[in-house]
């Protein structure tokens, strides 16, 4: 059944040309559509086995791992998250959290998994635990912790991250997320310099990619936002990506979380 | 390795400098400033052409880089400053071939860390991305404003007339260095920033001014 969803989908796609007040209509059903089949739920039953299984020198499993809500507690973990963890002495997001975990309980190598090209070896790994981590919270609404004054601070500098101008371009975040309604060609931009909405922005990643049939978390899509942006290279799991994980999380507060979410 | 040292020693010091705030915990927006351009050097790495080089901010960038926009005086000067660094076409030939322009307009690629060229032949004008340009593109994008019948609605009927040359100077101005009209724009400097070579500058302004181009009928 839900291969005939996605054929009707993929017919939809002409019609795209047809006029410019029809082209957003015809965006909106294709995602209709394709959110009857979300192919994130294949990445998600992955992850759930990935969470549980024992691996890496330590023989362990991630069962233990601490994401925030206590030690194995899941869900509701994904809409509180990034905030202060008292045995990193960091804030940390999803990703940089469960490289944490994976270090410390698995004996996994962070930093060689931090260097891995996205979609490859324990990045791919990766890319199944947030999609079952973040689903294990869908429907739940964002409300990143504010409390300590290292989770106040790393809203202050993501705000300044995400205004940051440089490159050959002179962009910024807020080139393209600073103001309502905008679009790239066709795609609608949301502001995520205040709550864009429920299932919008931070709210929606991470999402299963159609167009390349991967599964993006926010570090990566945090990457390709850089990379359009014509800037040099933002380390996974760096500071810089956490801090603005911070700002639109916060910014996000009250939203509903879909994710993963599917997208064009 | 010395770029590394360098890094680690401005976050110790912007930290260093939270400590002594008047609480602790509580850094001063100056003190945050600081730390978030720590926090960015120390966060990127130079991948392809992309080097950690795109990070410096000249003023016109520092001064745009807020939630509000800069005071008076600085923006002037980002302006003034804009303008002089303006480079008019040789022999003031101002217009190239309109249908090489909207090639360069539905072209968005360019400079990012996969491209292997930095040269102003390797990059495409982005037009599309932001403009409505020509009635016929229906996928346009709406970060800047609708450049459709740009020239005629200026009155442009012949590009040469000396009665256009306030248009057609302002037009090549604007895309040689948009910040020379409005500080922070947020439209690329593609001249100065040699993100285009003056043959393409003027195949983009051959699409929005010459009235024979699609974008003018």
């Amino acid at each position: 059944m839900k291969h005939w969803s996605w054929v009707a989908a993929l017919a939809l796609l002409p019609g795209l040309a047809c006029a410019q007040k029809t082209a957003a209509d015809s965006i909106a059903e294709y995602r209709a559509l394709l959110a009857d089949g979300n192919p994130a739920e294949l990445f998600e039953a992955k992850g759930e086995d990935l969470w549980k299984a024992k691996r890496g020198p330590k023989n362990a499993s991630l069962e233990r791992c601490d994401l925030g809500q206590g030690a194995g507690v899941v869900k509701g973990a994904f809409v509180r998250l990034p905030r202060w963890f008292a045995d990193t002495q960091r804030v940390q997001d999803l990703e940089s959290r469960l490289l944490t975990c994976m270090s410390t309980l698995q004996g996994l190598d962070a930093e060689a998994i931090a260097k891995t090209p996205f979609g490859k070896g324990e990045q791919a790994n990766m890319e199944a635990l947030v999609a079952w981590i973040s689903a294990e919270s869908r429907g739940q609404r964002m409300q990143l912790p504010q409390v300590h004054a290292a989770e106040q601070r790393m809203y202050e500098l993501g705000k300044r991250a995400f205004f940051f101008r440089g490159g050959p371009m002179d962009f910024s975040c807020a080139s393209c997320h600073g103001e309502d309604g905008k679009r790239i060609r066709l795609q609608d931009l949301p502001n995520l310099t205040k709550n864009p909405g429920d299932g919008v922005g931070f709210a929606a990643w991470p999402a299963y990619r159609v167009s390349s049939g991967e599964l993006w978390g926010m570090q990566r899509r945090l990457n390709d936002c850089y990379r359009q942006q014509r800037f040099p290279y933002p380390g996974y799991a760096s500071e810089v990506t956490i801090a603005l994980a911070v700002y639109m999380g916060v910014n996000a507060k009250g939203a509903e979380s879909i994710a993963p979410a599917i997208k064009r | 390795m010395n770029k590394r040292f360098v890094w680690a020693a401005v976050a110790a010091l912007a930290l260093g400098a939270a400590g002594c705030a008047s609480l602790p915990g509580q850094p001063t927006p100056a003190e945050l400033d600081a730390q978030a351009l720590a926090m960015l050097k120390a966060s990127f790495r130079d991948e392809g052409i992309a080097t950690t080089k795109r990070l410096e901010q000249d003023l016109g960038q520092q001064a745009c880089s807020a939630e509000s926009a800069p005071p008076e005086g600085v923006a002037k000067r980002v302006e003034a400053e804009a303008l002089a660094s303006i480079k008019w076409p040789a022999g003031g030939q101002y217009l190239g071939d309109w249908r090489e322009g909207e090639k360069l307009a539905q072209n968005g690629r360019g400079m990012t860390w996969t491209d292997k060229s930095a040269a102003p032949a390797a990059n495409g004008a982005n037009c599309y991305n932001c403009h409505q340009i020509s009635k016929e593109e229906v996928s346009f994008g709406t970060i800047g404003p609708s450049l459709y019948n740009y020239g005629k609605i200026r009155g442009v009927k012949d590009p040469a007339d000396p009665a256009s040359a306030a248009i057609v100077q302002y037009t090549w101005g604007k895309l040689w260095n948009s910040k020379a009209y409005n500080a922070c724009s947020n439209m690329p400097r593609f001249g100065h920033a040699g993100l285009l070579n003056e043959e393409q500058l003027r195949h983009v302004m051959a699409l929005i001014l010459d009235p024979r181009s699609p974008v003018n009928q």
